[in-house]
């Protein structure tokens, strides 16, 4: 026999279909859950109102960031902003790169190098492995599970490593420049980015393990934060969480750039959107980088120059003009918008990050009704950076 | 949920036995990797201070200081970088961008200290541990550059176009050219220093950016009012110092000033250069001599309101660049074009009209400063047996013969003594003389000085062989040689040195090694004297001179007689450039005296 649930006590729903939440009534409790908290990298605080445990209201919040990034580009040069960038996005600061560079570039009308190209793409699937690497496990860790997250952030090292030596730098890589790349792969550095990869891979299975055939992990992560389908199109939602409701989004198949096209890849879908398939596509995601990886050293050309001749950085002048340039980060497409005027600084730059719907609007949504153990888990699953939120 | 899920996590404990992957602390300081972005070095002695660092800086962490023990000097601001690692984020742009390639970071990342302030610091002055390591990152590969290296390549008329006409043969930048060019310039203004006339170089250069040639035409005449000479005949030494040039070719600075002088119409510039209306002092300058040091001074001295009058022996005005420099490459109307605008402004400008001793005391009485910019007129000889023959010329005559149009003599073989420009001049003007009439060129040019020493510019000696003249450095001339009253050729000995341990003109040579030029005529071109003869007798005895004959001068060109001034090529040079600064700063001491004077 099953009881009933007793709602009475939590706050009913008025006519317009939302909760009513009467804070005089003294039945609820306002919690803050930030800003600096383990739910994401970056500081964003989601005020919470808690009836006993459960959600019945969250806003976000941001501005504990905000740096003023779109308007310090108004104020340097293109090339000064190439440093200012990547700070947009501290964990995967390389899709920055490549859609500030290919957007200069588009503008100015410069075609880069086969090399360049071939080198940008392994950048930025070196950035997606370090990203999930660290997140994919990470998930675990918002339910109390360590070991994962461990593992992972080790395997991140030895992906940052190998940046080190590309890049000369382990977090902000600074390699990308308009017109092509800032170095050569180093000698060697085929077979020392294999030996990673096979380390990795070996991980990658030791986590499916740990995560996925894991019964608490099951039983905490299926049936929260709950994305339903017709809530796509409401929040604009891409990337892995997209593909977690079944739909194929994926900038690097629908709008190949690069050398995209001359890999062969699959994303991964599930048709049920909760933290557990989130996780799911994302440890997906990250098998399917380590493949891409090794596709793109076994394709990369080793001659040719690495960077196209460009006017002179100290006051180049990109001719008037739009556009938009997009990419796939981790976290889904990832687009730049830049509005030339013919001087020697950018008019207008604006970024759209997916965190800035995922975060803000979804994540409210998300939230209510969630158990307060759980606010970590939903936010994780998002996959949220809050810098690019606050441009 | 099964049996499965329970164990599988389980399967974690495999990893109990591994080795721990967190370092022991004394791994911690592990080396970077090779092309790692560690803290800044600098090789201070190779840096010239060019700051294109501080300007590339998006952080403002590089200030570039004065430095004890580093003097600015030619092609040297005397600055170097300074570091704050409080704003630096070590995005090496500033290595990428360093004009020396000087400033690298090495894979050195630790520095631990309790003084704020020691973490700015100027690299390769203040010493520390990592200076001098190799690691690190260095500006990537020689294709790799923030600014074009390449120069824009002036286009020419092929020699066999250009061998047998007078015709300027630089054809000039169109405005695409000139743009792609004048991008390259990094602006750090290195040059200014170095040119004579201290011209705003990087500001024009910037107009020519911007396609505003009113403002370039501005910026030219602040400094220099024979912008179309210069931009074609300057000795450019602002190129030769231009940081683009430390790895690269330098800017062509000459040519994109011809460009903006070229681009204005004569009759726009009263408009742009606001020089309609001219407030008048009533007081009056003379200049003996037209060249560029009078020209430059009665400009400036007409802008102030000094009415100015310009004594000139030959028919033209111009002096030096009129009668001494070829058609081909200073055409004689771009020298109307800057003279006649001077004169428009009120200066007056009398041809044909020698100055002696009995004018000059006229010229004394009736003005109220005079200045003397004569120039070197008289042709220096070789003194060498034979050199005292009626075909052995000299070369300042007869290229101010060829001005004139009048006819000289043309043989089949022709050898010339020098190597400096005004021989390459000759040498040219010769060669296509000789093309006319004969339909071939023999000219040997033969100097003391070797290849890579010659004073000539590089480009002078590579067009004179492309249009047939042999240039042979290295040989001493020993002996005309003259049968029968005709002159057969030029006895020469290989020179083992020109210049002794001093630096002092001592040459050496291997009398054991001769040569023999054959020639109908010889042309000396090894410098030139001045001729002061028209200076009156009492007055050279007031007059201190210095060595080598040069009159005693100070700053502002004033000579021992308060209103006597002197300049151009009598004082330094000898150059066009230096004639203009010298006019200029001439123009600026005659106010100051005649403001001043009771």
């Amino acid at each position: 026999m099953k009881i009933p649930e007793d709602r009475s006590k939590y706050p009913q729903k008025g006519e317009d279909g939302k909760l009513i939440v009467d804070m005089d009534s003294h039945k609820y409790v306002k919690l803050w859950q930030g800003p600096n908290h383990p739910g994401i990298t970056g500081n964003m605080s989601v005020e919470l109102t808690l009836a006993g445990d459960e959600i019945v209201e969250a806003k976000t919040h941001v501005g504990y960031l905000h740096r003023g990034f779109e308007k310090l580009f108004e104020q340097r040069l293109y090339v000064q902003n190439l440093a200012t960038c990547i700070r947009m996005c501290v964990a995967e600061p390389d899709s920055n790169e490549y859609v500030y560079c290919t957007a200069v570039e588009e503008l100015a009308s410069i075609e880069i190098p086969e090399k360049a190209k071939w080198l940008r793409a392994l950048q930025l699937e070196m950035a997606r492995l370090q990203v999930l690497l660290r997140t994919v496990a990470g998930q675990g860790g918002t339910f109390g599970l360590g070991v994962g997250v461990q593992w992972g952030m080790y395997m991140r090292e030895l992906v940052l490593d190998r940046f080190e030596e590309l890049t000369g730098g382990r977090v902000y890589h600074m390699y990308m420049i308009p017109g092509g790349v800032r170095g050569d792969l180093p000698d060697g550095f085929k077979k020392r980015m294999e030996d990673v990869l096979t380390q990795i891979e070996k991980y990658i299975d030791h986590i499916y393990n740990l995560l996925y055939n894991n019964a608490v992990f099951n039983k905490r992560a299926r049936g929260i934060g709950v994305i339903e389908r017709d809530m796509v199109e409401k929040y604009g939602i891409v990337g892995y969480v997209a593909r977690s409701i079944g739909m194929k989004r994926d900038v690097r198949k629908d709008y190949p750039y690069l050398i995209y096209n001359k890999l062969e890849f699959d994303p991964f879908t599930t048709d049920y959107s909760d933290v557990y398939h989130r996780s799911l596509v994302r440890w997906h995601d990250l098998k399917m980088t380590v493949d891409m990886i090794r596709q793109i050293m076994a394709g990369m050309p080793d001659k040719g120059i690495f960077k196209a001749p460009t006017p002179n950085a100290l006051h180049w002048r990109i001719p008037r003009g739009e556009t938009y340039v997009r990419s796939e980060s981790s976290r889904g497409e990832y687009g730049m918008y830049m509005v030339a005027d013919g001087s020697e600084k950018p008019r207008r730059i604006n970024l759209r990050g997916p965190s800035y719907t995922h975060a803000i609007a979804l994540l409210e949504d998300l939230l209510v009704g969630a158990n307060i153990a759980d606010v970590n888990a939903i936010m994780v699953s998002l996959q949220t950076c809050p810098p690019e939120i606050e441009r | 949920m099964g049996l499965k899920d329970l164990i599988m996590p389980f399967k974690a404990w495999g990893h109990v036995a591994d080795k721990p992957v967190s370092l022991p602390k004394k791994e911690i300081f592990r080396e970077a990797a090779p092309r790692y972005r560690g803290f800044h070095t600098n090789d201070v002695d190779v840096c010239i201070g060019c700051g294109t660092c501080e300007a590339i800086c998006e952080n403002n962490a590089i200030v570039m200081v004065e430095v004890e023990g580093i003097e600015a000097k030619n092609g040297d601001s005397g600055l170097r970088p300074m570091v704050d690692y409080g704003r630096c984020c070590w995005c090496a742009f500033c290595v990428d961008v360093c004009t020396t390639h000087s400033l690298n970071l090495t894979n050195e990342y630790i520095w631990v200290d309790d003084d704020p302030e020691s973490f700015k610091f100027i690299p390769g002055v203040d010493k520390k541990s990592w200076d001098g390591k190799e690691d690190g990152w260095h500006k990537p590969g020689p294709d790799y550059d923030l600014y074009p290296t390449e120069r824009v390549k002036m286009e020419e008329l092929a020699p066999e176009e250009r061998d047998s006409s007078f015709i300027e043969f630089v054809k000039g930048y169109s405005k695409e050219q000139a743009q792609k060019e004048a991008d390259r310039c990094v602006e750090c203004g290195i040059c200014i220093n170095t040119c004579p006339a201290h011209m705003g170089i990087p500001e024009y250069i910037k107009a020519v950016r911007n396609d505003d040639m009113q403002e370039g035409l501005r910026v030219l005449y602040e400094t220099n009012p024979l912008p179309e000479i210069c931009g074609r005949i300057c000795t450019h030494k602002c190129e030769d110092v231009c940081s683009v040039g430390h790895h690269g070719d330098p800017l062509s600075i000459r040519w994109l000033k011809r460009y903006i002088a070229d681009q204005v119409p004569a009759e726009q510039y009263h408009e742009i250069l606001d020089t309609k209306e001219i407030y008048k002092n009533n007081k009056k300058v003379a200049m003996v001599g037209s060249g560029p040091a009078s020209l430059s001074a009665a400009y400036y001295l007409s802008l102030m309101g000094y009415e100015c009058t310009i004594y000139e022996k030959l028919e033209k005005p111009g002096g030096m660049m009129r009668y001494g420099i070829p058609e081909y490459r200073l055409p004689y109307d771009q020298i109307d074009k800057d003279i006649d605008y001077i004169e428009s402004l009120g200066v007056k400008i009398i041809c044909n009209t020698a100055v002696d001793d009995k004018k000059f005391k006229e010229l004394e009485e009736n003005y109220d400063a005079v200045f003397i910019g004569t120039g070197l007129h008289l042709g220096r000889s070789t003194r060498i047996p034979g050199s005292d023959h009626e075909h052995v010329f000299q070369s300042i005559d007869l290229l101010r013969a060829i001005t004139e149009g009048k006819e000289i003599m043309v043989p089949e073989k022709v050898v010339i003594i020098g190597g400096g420009n005004v021989a390459m001049d000759i040498t040219r003007s010769m060669a296509r003389l000789q093309r006319k009439k004969y339909g071939k060129v023999q000219i040997i040019t033969t100097s003391l000085e070797r290849e890579n020493e010659m004073p000539a510019d590089r480009e002078e000696v590579v067009e004179a062989r492309e249009e047939g003249a042999a240039i042979k450095p290295g040989w001493g001339p020993k002996e005309i040689e003259i049968v029968d009253g005709k002159i057969k050729g030029l006895h020469v000995v290989k020179v083992l040195s020109v210049f002794d341990e001093d630096h002092r003109f001592n040459p050496k040579f291997d009398e054991n090694e001769k040569n023999f030029f054959e020639a109908d005529m010889v042309i000396e071109s090894i410098g030139q004297g001045m001729d002061i003869s028209y200076l009156p007798e009492e007055m050279k005895e007031k007059l201190e001179f210095g060595p080598r004959g040069r009159l005693v001068i100070n700053e502002y060109h004033q000579s021992t007689l308060d209103w006597l001034f002197v300049g151009g090529d009598m004082v330094v040079g000898p150059d066009v450039i230096h004639g203009i600064a010298n006019g200029h700063k001439a123009a600026i001491g005659i106010d100051h005296y005649l403001q001043n004077k009771k």
